[in-house]
């Protein structure tokens, strides 16, 4: 339910960077959405069309482009996904680790006429 | 043609709540962000703080709800002032709604606000509303593997309570395997441990806020107090 309110920003920031550019029209839009992040892919683009309908952007393509969840253990500095139910350290079975990777969430680029 | 943009999503949001923060700090109110699963417990600790800072620390808070305004009146029963939210379907509380619901709060006249976000383990994640400290409030029936299964929630907050620890021995909660979950998400996270039913915990949970208004008070130097 939040994407509805994620997709209004990345609307409202793709309207301006659109704007700066002089575009007729946005064709293409990308986001960098890390895994930690919680978004759903099918969710926004379901809510960007019925929110771009009346703007430059309409029909515009969203390309997500996930960046995976990474950790790295303190103790032998492996780095591994989590497997979803335990965060220990596949190496060395240590509990002390930090997440490195899969909180990004940002419009990368668009792609304009 | 291709634009590079390379902007964060939610930047928009982040600007509004760094307004929301600046307007607490020019009247020295600290603020709290509450976020937890429906039935954690969010507005019990509210009353149970409310109690235990009586004389001490003047109090003011909101009350995020998709509808009805049962917790502000749940809240102001206590005495002190309280504004509801009504979110109308929204999942989360957004910095937006929290600056059209200040002006509302008489922040020259207390110390301290608490937020009391939508009951939503997921989505008040993502949003920044402009309180100085967020905090989750895990309570022990929602079951040991909340960090595994919200980790965003866990990572993004200051503070973890732990509410309803008086039911411990009669349901199976690993608190270690918890506490290692949040660990690994966010080592340096507060920790509390208390029970809104039996008052246990909130003494410590009541004076660490106390100890954070003194600090902030220290900080931004308020006129007006």
């Amino acid at each position: 339910m939040h994407e509805l309110s994620v997709t209004q920003s990345v609307l409202e920031i793709v309207l301006r960077h659109a704007d700066q550019a002089g575009a007729k029209r946005v064709t293409q839009i990308d986001l960098t959405i890390g895994d930690f992040s919680s978004i759903v892919d099918d969710s926004v683009q379901f809510y960007f069309d019925i929110l771009g309908e009346d703007t430059i952007a309409k029909g515009a393509q969203l390309v997500f482009h996930r960046v995976p969840g990474e950790l790295r253990c303190w103790d032998c500095q492996a780095t591994f996904a989590p497997d979803g139910r335990n965060y220990i350290c596949p190496s060395c079975g240590s509990v002390r680790v930090q997440v490195i990777g899969g909180r990004e969430f940002r419009v990368e680029s668009i792609e304009v006429e | 043609m291709k634009v590079p943009v390379v902007e964060k999503i939610l930047s928009l949001n982040d600007r509004l709540a760094l307004e929301n923060q600046a307007l607490l700090d020019a009247q020295g109110v600290l603020g709290v962000n509450l976020m937890a699963s429906p039935g954690a417990g969010k507005t019990s600790l509210i009353e149970g703080t409310i109690d235990a800072l009586q004389g001490r620390l003047r109090l003011g808070a909101v009350d995020g709800d998709i509808a009805t305004s049962l917790d502000a009146d749940r809240v102001a029963a206590r005495g002190i002032p309280a504004v509801q939210i009504n979110t109308g379907g929204s999942c989360h509380l957004d910095a937006n709604m929290l600056k059209n619901a200040l002006p509302d709060v008489p922040l020259e006249e207390i110390d301290l606000l608490l937020v009391e976000n939508v009951g939503n383990l997921v989505c008040p994640a993502n949003f920044k509303i402009g309180m100085h400290f967020s905090v989750v409030i895990a309570s022990i029936p929602e079951g040991d593997d909340k960090p595994y299964k919200y980790p965003p929630m866990y990572t993004g907050v200051d503070v973890l309570v732990i509410n309803k620890i008086d039911l411990l021995p009669y349901l199976d909660f690993d608190l270690d395997y918890f506490k290692r979950g949040v660990a690994v998400l966010n080592p340096d996270v507060v920790t509390f441990e208390v029970s809104c039913k039996t008052g246990e915990g909130i003494p410590a949970w009541a004076g660490w806020l106390v100890e954070q208004v003194t600090m902030h008070r220290a900080a931004t130097r308020p006129q007006t107090k």
